[in-house]
């Protein structure tokens, strides 16, 4: 296995793209980064891409292909993969395409990933959503996504005394953070009393804890890391990239207040990698619902169980804190949440972190950094460490 | 005969809604209705609750509190004007959820408000001809009354459950009279969504009629006399008709007192005599004499004698809810929830 | 949802018929073919035998649903818990005939019999099982004011026998 780097990064904008196709974005986010990288269309292995539902959302199967064809690359006759792991498709495309360098059957590769949110009604497009979590024994029964996620935070609440501002708080966070980032769908700030009193989702959730559904693609280059110097100043290592699965349905779960797959996949890739969660200096972590931001900060590692609440209200996790600094994109929650695209939109501003590009949003010294990205209430979770090569 | 009741139970929906609430949607004296129909209060079904759902209830506690094992059912009818599907049985649904396929009969029986009597009467002759061991005779509605229509203040929810058996039966059914004519008294035509009825024709040549006559000619059958009976239910499309027949009949309050289950719950349709029986087992002694008479439009009238037996005395009926627990409890909720559950709001299509 | 799909399913969803493994004696719901808590996976294979959940339970965590999942419109806000079987297995299901203030962390409960959805108005009905809180533990539920109100409509003579 050879060492793998990050060559070159994009991603559209995320939000209501109204006027715009599936493939439109697919495409400007994989040329985007392939732009960013230098690299051309010859040199060019592989394509790797992250997708959760193009099948119900835009009645289109078969997408990686059609990308690249559109791209204009269909005469090259590429290897082109789709790959699905619900919230979490994108890591896991990034996880695959990873392998296929690290291997050496593949130089150059492209990883996206990409959802068309909004050519479905919002509630299609939620019922499409939930189809991650157990259709069978949990969706059927009239559980939804955030009503999982809800039933998450009701039962933290009950065991550690979390209290509810407190990951109202994450929200809070988020569209601060995102306020600076121009991709972002929502960049207005929001307050504490706005978290608490916007209309309930499922209790204790309200609409300002979920986030919303958004259209977006992104895209990175990976390349072997011996030859990354080629293409880039600033080339950026895949310290460690690794997924853990576990039950589909929250109720078969060893506990609810745990994703055991986040913790899995975080310490294996900290064994992987030789480091700690106190060496990150900046992190993108899966914040779909606003306690689910609390829950991965404890179980990656980052604070001890049950202690996310307060320590996040104390201000830890932004700027100034005592870190790591968490979702300088504004997280999915204002940043937004094109499923299939989100585990490589948080690549993508952990490239311009760990290069020092991130402008105003900038962590100071950033070094390591942690992107953590799930599917469905946690049956996956992908954690990719990804680190500054000096 | 031999057979008779070995187990029983009733289901009600707990939502409520009273004949004020509803006369003040439709701009009428809704107490007066109310006064007038002697219907205080009327169950309400949840939007996830049916005829199907309701039987289920009501027969798992009648297998619970009888010990039976479902596989031992022979037959399984659901007598109701509300099945939720026009073409696929009630019963079938019925008989998965309680454990009961596949070696039994099952159908869905229909004759407005006496399907379930009607039912009871059918497994009577399988039981005691010894072709089944037990059979079982649910009477359920969820009945609707167009709105602003004086049914609206009664037509409600429930149903009740009855396993009928040779062995440790609660109580014996004697004898079993039916009266029957061609009287179109309350109807509802295919894919109409709501009944029609023939207002004041109802009463006398209808209910009145068929009533008196069932339960005189099950008394001379019997050789017996009002006097004879402990307790006496009569089907009860209000509070009103049952009390005035069972007066004119010879019946006084104590004998009604239990049968009487609609002021508290309105008008249950084929679970309406039928709770009106369960609240009856749920107090009756050992060795007390019952008459039971149903109505339904169309029109006929089923009759029962039945004594209770010294198995009562040992029969678990406090095991689930007794009936006497859905008369006085309840959720009361306003006109426009009602509607809501009743699906008496029209929604977009999409 | 197609016919066979949820027909399938019924002894679990009319019946909660679950799955033992006659090695370690854990109960399974839904019903499984391999018990995942054995310590070889492979002796537990042909060893699971049918198991029959009582239906009893507590809550061990709710929400209350306001954006409703396909199907649920109707009944918004309603009641989503995980439920703790007495006999081990965790199952989602609503909570229904309850007033949302009343639901908490280890309220008893049973499972009914009730509509899942319907496939639109001329298609199958889906029935299964919920959840609802025991009679016994319930609270009086008509605030006594509005039931007042419902008996003042009537004399006390025509109330019948049974409020005496």
């Amino acid at each position: 296995m050879r060492d793998v780097a990050i060559l070159g990064a994009g991603m559209t904008r995320f939000g209501e793209l109204w006027d715009r196709s599936f493939r439109e974005i697919g495409i400007e986010a994989g040329l985007g980064a392939m732009v960013d990288a230098r690299v051309s269309s010859a040199q060019l292995d592989g394509v790797y891409f992250g997708n959760m539902a193009a099948g119900s959302l835009i009645e289109q199967e078969h997408i990686a292909p059609l990308i690249l064809d559109y791209a204009g690359l269909g005469s090259r006759h590429l290897p082109a993969i789709r790959v699905e792991g619900g919230g979490a498709s994108g890591a896991l495309a990034l996880h695959e395409g990873y392998l296929a360098v690290a291997s050496g059957l593949y130089d150059i590769v492209v990883v996206g990933g990409a959802e068309k949110m909004t050519d479905v009604t919002d509630e299609r497009g939620s019922d499409i959503a939930s189809a991650t979590a157990d259709h069978e024994w949990e969706v059927v029964f009239g559980a939804t996504l955030p009503s999982l996620w809800g039933m998450i935070a009701r039962r933290h609440m009950h065991e550690f005394g979390t209290k509810r501002e407190e990951f109202a708080q994450v929200s809070v966070h988020d569209h601060e953070m995102g306020s600076k980032n121009p991709n972002a769908h929502y960049r207005n700030r929001i307050t504490l009393p706005q978290v608490l009193g916007a209309g309930p989702v499922a209790e204790p959730l309200g609409m300002l804890d979920c986030a919303p559904l958004s259209d977006g693609a992104a895209a990175v280059v990976l390349g072997p890391l011996e030859i990354a110097r080629k293409y880039t100043d600033t080339p950026i290592r895949i310290a460690a990239s690794q997924v853990a699965t576990d039950s589909m349905a929250l109720q078969h779960r060893r506990e609810i207040t745990t994703v055991d797959a986040t913790v899995e996949s975080a310490q294996r890739a900290f064994r992987l990698a030789r480091r700690a969660p106190s060496d990150v200096q900046v992190a993108e972590i899966h914040d779909a619902y606003s306690i689910a931001a609390l829950v991965s900060l404890e179980d990656l590692g980052f604070v001890p169980k049950g202690k996310g609440g307060p320590e996040f209200a104390s201000g830890r996790f932004a700027h100034g804190g005592a870190g790591p600094t968490v979702n300088t994109s504004g997280g999915l929650k204002s940043q937004g949440r094109p499923f299939g695209a989100v585990g490589i939109a948080q690549v993508v501003e952990l490239v311009r972190q760990l290069r020092g590009e991130a402008k105003d949003r900038q962590v100071s010294g950033a070094q390591l950094g942690l992107a953590h990205n799930l599917g469905g209430t946690g049956a996956t979770s992908v954690v990719h460490l990804l680190e500054r090569v000096n | 005969m031999e057979a008779g009741i070995v187990s029983y139970g009733a289901y009600v929906p707990r939502y409520r809604i009273t004949p004020a609430e509803i006369g003040k949607v439709w701009g009428t004296d809704g107490v007066g209705m109310g006064k007038n129909l002697n219907v205080h209060r009327k169950s309400v079904p949840s939007p996830d609750e049916d005829t199907i759902t309701i039987s289920t209830e009501a027969l798992r506690l009648a297998l619970a509190r009888g010990g039976i094992d479902p596989q031992t059912i022979g037959a399984l009818y659901v007598g109701s004007e509300s099945h939720p599907y026009a073409v696929k049985p009630t019963a079938t649904v019925v008989a998965q959820a309680v454990g009961a396929t596949p070696f039994l009969t099952a159908a869905d029986f229909e004759f407005a408000c006496k399907a379930g009597t009607a039912a009871i009467q059918t497994c009577l002759g399988l039981v005691g001809a010894g072709m089944i061991r037990y059979g079982v005779a649910i009477g359920s509605d969820t009945s609707q009354g167009a709105p602003g229509d004086a049914l609206e203040y009664s037509a409600s929810a429930g149903g009740a459950a009855f396993v009928l058996g040779r062995e440790h039966v609660i109580a014996k059914v004697h004898h079993t009279v039916s009266y029957t004519t061609d009287t179109p008294d309350f109807w509802r035509r295919e894919g109409q969504r709501y009944p029609s009825h023939g207002g004041r024709f109802t009463g006398e040549p209808a209910y009145f009629r068929h009533v008196t006559e069932c339960a005189q000619k099950i008394m001379e059958v019997a050789g017996t006399e009002a006097k004879n009976y402990a307790h006496v239910v009569f089907h009860q499309p209000n509070g009103k008709f049952p009390q005035r027949v069972g007066k004119t009949l010879g019946f006084n309050e104590t004998q009604m007192r239990y049968g009487l289950v609609t002021p508290y719950i309105g008008n249950t349709y084929s679970g309406a005599a039928l709770i009106g029986l369960a609240n009856v087992l749920d107090h009756a002694g050992p060795g007390e004499r019952i008459l039971v008479v149903g109505y339904g439009s169309g029109a006929g009238s089923d009759a029962f004698d039945l004594v209770t037996t010294d198995e009562l005395g040992t029969f678990p009926r406090d095991l689930g809810r007794p009936v006497q627990e859905f008369l006085d409890k309840g959720q009361e909720i306003p006109y426009s929830i009602y509607a809501k559950f009743r699906g008496k709001i029209h929604m977009g299509e999409n | 949802m197609s016919i066979a799909r949820f027909w399938r399913e019924t002894p679990q969803r009319y019946n909660l018929g679950g799955s033992k493994c006659s090695d370690c004696s854990t109960v399974y719901f839904p019903p499984r073919s391999v018990c995942p808590n054995c310590s070889s996976h492979r002796r537990s294979i042909g060893r699971m035998v049918p198991f029959q959940l009582s239906g009893d339970g507590e809550v061990f965590s709710y929400t209350i649903v306001h954006e409703a999942a396909e199907g649920f419109d109707m009944q918004v806000p309603y009641v989503l818990a995980l439920v703790k079987t007495v006999e081990g297995p965790m199952l989602t299901g609503q909570v229904v005939d309850i007033e949302t203030g009343e639901i908490r962390i280890g309220l008893p409960v049973r499972a009914m019999f009730r509509k899942l959805r319907e496939e639109g108005k001329a298609g199958v009905i889906h029935y299964g099982y919920k959840f609802a809180p025991r009679e016994e533990d319930r609270a009086p539920d008509t605030p006594p004011g509005q039931r007042d109100v419902a008996r003042a409509a009537t004399p006390d003579a025509e109330r019948g026998p049974t409020t005496a």
